[in-house]
């Protein structure tokens, strides 16, 4: 009955590898910067979501900490750049 | 992990971590494939959040199967994504709209500019137009 959820784990963990893959292919030939910022958005939630299934495989809960510091500080980079790519700068005075 | 867990907790572990990665290859999927940034923005920003709660779903349905307890900080993961990924994608949109607005307007003004002007002022001399018209018979 395990080969069943080991299938299935495999079988989510190779549709996010794909994701990634399909992602760094937008951040390679994206045609504008809006289309990079959006290709590095979904690699950090998927590489995130890997980390949670990972966690999920071995049982550790220490995958846990580092998907939700990965979720927060992804959108603070994804920010950032989204800022930086509306107003020229970051940080305004 | 996998061996003292009942048959139903095995099926339904399943289901959740298939639908995630199906919904996660569809966003990127949806990301590569779709022809303009305004329509591929739309994939990844859906896909990956019913994704990620899929999975976290899957992680409470573990722990209250072998720990016999409830699990609530994982939904933490869900909750800060459903409200972050919105607004990475308006912010996007808006950065997205505003650069293609200033590019059209560095690669032409006079094209850009030219029919706001003639619309502008064609619309009061067909006004005119039709109300001498309609004074006329």
């Amino acid at each position: 009955m395990s080969q069943i959820l080991d299938i299935a784990l495999f079988f989510a963990l190779g549709c996010f590898v794909l994701a990634i893959c399909m992602a760094v292919y937008r951040l390679a030939v994206g045609p504008s910067m809006a289309d990079r910022v959006l290709a590095l958005d979904a690699m950090y939630i998927n590489g995130m979501l890997t980390l949670l299934t990972l966690g999920l495989r071995f049982g550790s809960s220490l995958y846990f900490d580092i998907a939700l510091l990965i979720c927060m500080f992804g959108f603070v980079g994804s920010a950032a750049m989204a800022k930086f790519l509306l107003r020229g700068e970051v940080i305004e005075p | 992990m996998s061996a003292d867990l009942p048959i139903w907790a095995v099926l339904v572990l399943s289901v959740l971590l298939v639908t995630a990665g199906f919904f996660a290859l569809t966003g990127s999927l949806g990301m590569l494939r779709l022809p303009h940034f305004y329509s591929r923005i739309h994939a990844p920003t859906l896909a990956n959040t019913l994704a990620s709660f899929c999975i976290v779903v899957a992680i409470i349905v573990t722990a209250a199967v072998t720990e016999h307890r409830f699990v609530a900080h994982s939904l933490l993961i869900s909750f800060f994504l459903i409200i972050t990924s919105p607004v990475t994608a308006m912010l996007l949109m808006r950065a997205a709209i505003k650069r293609e607005l200033q590019r059209r307007e560095d690669q032409g003004t006079v094209s850009e500019n030219a029919p706001e002007v003639k619309l502008e002022g064609s619309s009061l001399p067909e006004e005119e137009a039709g109300v001498s018209g309609g004074s006329t018979p």
